[in-house]
Parts: structure tokens; sequence; C-alpha cells
């Protein structure tokens, strides 16, 4: 059925289309830089929200639980055909930025969680004798504490969801992806734009997760 | 030299005789273990507590209870004439709120069986952080301060060493100067020498020794070095089952102690 398709590898058109997809891949690097931000930012907020009383916890609970165990892409979806349609409306990339943020969030909680309780108890104490707020004991005394075990973890879901983004072309977001469709659906040769995405996600993914275990290596070191 | 346990005095003014920590019908329960049963306590200002008893028999409870580290589930207690735990509104008693517990707390001190040093600051910071952020006092001011108790415990020369560098009679040493730098009224010994290897701890007692002879600060002491608790205490509480068993100086409680249990706790670990 496929023999009158042959993979013939088109250097000249590969390279012509490379400045192209670079520079969509900057637009994936942006979303995945912002998308982390926000969801560094969200993951703290959750984490403190399912510390406080039930009211409170119980809710942000469930918030998690939700976007934990539902596809992103759905989320994506809803995000930006469905909130529309109650006012809610931002632009694709935008969208998409708030949907990784959310998504990943929703995970980095469950990091920040495992990292605020591996601070000793004693810790808690010794500030609270020595009278410092709330706030304080927080920014000064338990986070300095927490964050450092959880980078490898942060570094897996940073390079998670970086590789991740592909599904924002689900909602026209002009990354990697969503170019090399364009690409493809346009000179109807689907084979060098496919294979560079993969070799570029390769190459930028694969270092990282070198940086990540080295970070690890020497975490664990100083410990 | 101490005040009396029986008698209740009015807890608005306080004036040189009364006691700068009154506990009045405490209790503590931690599921079905009572910890506290109806405590009354005093501690005098200025007066050096010992207290002594079996493990599991709630000393500790009553430092962290003091300390706000664990609520009791009723009774009153009062620290320097304020409740402790309860807000005066009118003439009534409500509970506190955390505001309130951070002004009664600045009159509390407070060291630890495990140090609970702040693993990621230097030593100086460790002392200096508090008087600087809680007190208000201006970075010189603290720093000035704690190099003076950092020295005092003989430690001037590990300023910017971290905690992690230190062995555990320095830390606890740190960890003194630390709690010093607030100038509480009363200050908390919590086991203080427990975790030390035995050939630390002489030079841990040898500070509580120092302050307690020079110091107008009340003390309470939860050890289980009797010959220490003997030597710079001015009372002696033997604490079992919840309750204050039996009282007194150092003198009476270990040469003449009256209830039995205490005979036994004595006999028991005096032995070894």
């Amino acid at each position: 059925m496929f023999d009158f398709i042959t993979f013939r590898w088109d250097g000249e058109f590969a390279l012509s289309i490379l400045p192209q997809l670079l520079r969509a891949a900057v637009i994936t690097l942006q979303a995945t830089v912002v998308g982390f931000a926000l969801a560094v930012v969200i993951g703290l907020a959750f984490a403190l929200l399912r510390r406080g009383p039930r009211p409170i916890s119980w809710p942000a609970g469930f918030v998690v639980e939700f976007l934990r165990s539902t596809p992103l892409l759905v989320q994506l979806y809803v995000l930006y055909f469905l909130l529309p349609a109650y006012g809610i409306r931002f632009d694709a990339f935008t969208t998409g930025v708030i949907g990784l943020g959310l998504h990943y969030g929703a995970y980095l909680s469950e990091v920040y969680r495992a990292g605020i309780a591996s601070v000793d108890e004693g810790q808690w104490e010794a500030a609270t004798a020595l009278n410092f707020g709330r706030l304080h004991i927080w920014r000064t005394i338990v986070l300095p504490q927490a964050v450092p075990p959880m980078v490898p973890a942060f570094g897996n879901y940073f390079i998670v969801m970086f590789k991740e983004t592909p599904l924002l072309s689900a909602i026209t977001v002009t990354e990697l992806m969503q170019t090399a469709k364009i690409i493809g659906s346009r000179s109807f040769n689907y084979v060098e734009p496919y294979t560079l995405v993969g070799a570029i996600f390769f190459l930028m993914s694969y270092p990282a997760a070198l940086l990540v275990n080295r970070l690890e290596a020497r975490l664990a070191r100083n410990r | 030299m101490h005040a009396t346990v029986d008698t209740p005095a009015p807890t608005s003014a306080p004036d040189a005789g009364d006691p700068i920590v009154r506990f009045r019908g405490v209790n503590k329960r931690f599921g079905d273990l009572h910890v506290l049963r109806d405590l009354d306590f005093d501690v005098g200002p200025a007066e050096k507590v010992a207290i002594i008893g079996p493990s599991g028999s709630g000393k500790t409870t009553i430092l962290r209870v003091l300390m706000t580290l664990v609520r009791p589930d009723s009774g009153e207690i009062v620290v320097d004439g304020e409740h402790l735990y309860h807000r005066r509104v009118g003439d009534r008693l409500v509970p506190a709120d955390e505001r309130h517990l951070r002004k009664v707390r600045t009159n509390i001190g407070m060291v630890f069986q495990h140090f609970n040093l702040f693993p990621h600051m230097r030593v100086l910071r460790n002392v200096t952080e508090a008087p600087i952020h809680v007190l208000g006092l201006s970075k010189a001011e603290a720093t000035e301060r704690a190099t003076g108790l950092l020295e005092m415990v003989g430690l001037g020369d590990k300023l910017d060493a971290y905690p992690s560098q230190l062995s555990g009679g320095q830390k606890q040493r740190v960890a003194i100067a630390r709690a010093l730098a607030m100038r509480p009224k009363v200050m908390l010994f919590d086991e203080v020498t427990s975790a030390l290897d035995p050939e630390l701890v002489g030079e841990v007692l040898s500070i509580i020794r120092k302050l307690a002879e020079e110091g107008d600060m009340a003390m309470l002491i939860v050890t289980h070095e009797m010959s220490f608790a003997r030597d710079i205490a001015d009372r002696v509480v033997f604490f079992d089952n919840g309750q204050v068993a039996e009282q007194g100086p150092p003198a009476d409680i270990f040469t003449a102690p009256s209830n039995p249990r205490t005979q036994e706790f004595l006999k028991a670990v005096l032995q070894h």
C-alpha cells in the first residue's frame, strides 16, 4: 500500500525550512519559560492554600486533583474554546501559557508540599520561639530550606513541560509542531519538518536533562 | 526564696512578689494520654527551677505549652501579668489571636534538645536574625549584641561558620546565645544536653550554670542531669503523671524525698 511512497531526505529543503523552524523554537521556548514561571507561582499558591484551614484546603485540593487527573489537551480546549463563550478571551499564546501554568502548577504544588514537609519541625518551633512573624518564617527560614531539594524535580518537570508544548498546536499557537504542520501541508513534505522538530527537541532537552542530573548530584553532595 | 504554689495572686498588675509564670488548672491531652492534669505551677521572677521526672511524665509539655508550641486544652497561663492564651476584653477573657501571642511571647525564650539552628544561615546571622526582624534592632546593634553573646559562650571565632561545621556542644552554645539575644524574662531549657556526646555536656552546662549565677532571668530547666539540677536550681520540681508530685529546695528533694514516686525515680536515676 505504501510502496509508492519513497522516503527521500531532501537536504536542500530541510535547510530551507530550518530558519522558520528555529524561529518557532523560540516561541516554544518562550511558552515553556513563561508557562513554567507561572507554574512555579501557582504551585506555591496551591501548596500554601492546601495547608490552610479546611474551607480553603479542600477546594484547593480538589482543583489540584482535577488538574492533575485530566489531560492538558482537554484543559487547553476548555480555556481556548469554552471560556470565550463566557466572555473570557485571550490570544492563543496567552491561553496556552495559562494552561501550562495551571496544569504544571498542580504538579509542582505536590513538589512544594514534599519540600515543605521535609523541613524539620524543629525549625518551625525555633522560629516560633524567636517570635518571628508567619511571613518571615516562610520567607527566610522554611522556603530557603525547602526549595533546594526540590530543584531536581523542578528541572524534570521543566523538561517534561518543554516536550509537551506541541499540544499548544491544537489551539493554533505557532510553536515548533504547528509550524512543521504548516510547512508539511504547504509542501506535502512531512519527513523533513517533523524530523527536524524531533532533532531540535532532542538537542535542547538532552543537555537540559544532563544539567538537571549534575545539579541533583551536587545537591546530594551538599546535603 | 520562691513564690508559694497555693496562694493565687491577682493577675492584673505584676509587682516584685508576683510570679513571672503562673499555670492554673492547665490540661493537655494527646489522644488518650493526659499529659498535663489540672496543673497549677508558678515560677518566681529570677527563680531557677529544675524539672525532673520520668520520661513521658509531661515535663517537656510544660515548656512547650509555655512557648506556645502546643496549645493547652484548658486552664490559664499568665506570663509577667499577662494571659498567654487569652486576651482581656472588658472583664472577659477571650482566646488570644496570633498578634497577642506574639506580644506575650517576647518574654519567653527557649533552647531545644536538638538545637534547631537555622542550617542555611551562618552562626552570626542565626543570632542576629530575630533581634533585627522581631525586636527591630539595627544591624549594627544586633551584630554587637550577638558578637558579645557568642564570645560569652566561647564561640567568638565561629561567627562565619555554618551550623553543620560545628560540634553538638558548639551548636547548643550558639542556640543559647540566639535565645539570649532576645533578652527574655523567662528562659526554657528542654533537655538541652540529651542529644550531646557525653564529653560535650560539660561545656553547655557550665554556660547555663553561669547564666543561673549571674542572671535575673527566670529559668525553667527540664533535665536528666541530677547533679546539675542540684547545683543550680532554687527549687526542684518532681513531675509525674501530668502533675507536680513533689517540689522543694534541691537539698530536700535529693536527700529526703517524701513522695514514694520521687524516691523510686531518684533511686533509679542516681544508681548508674
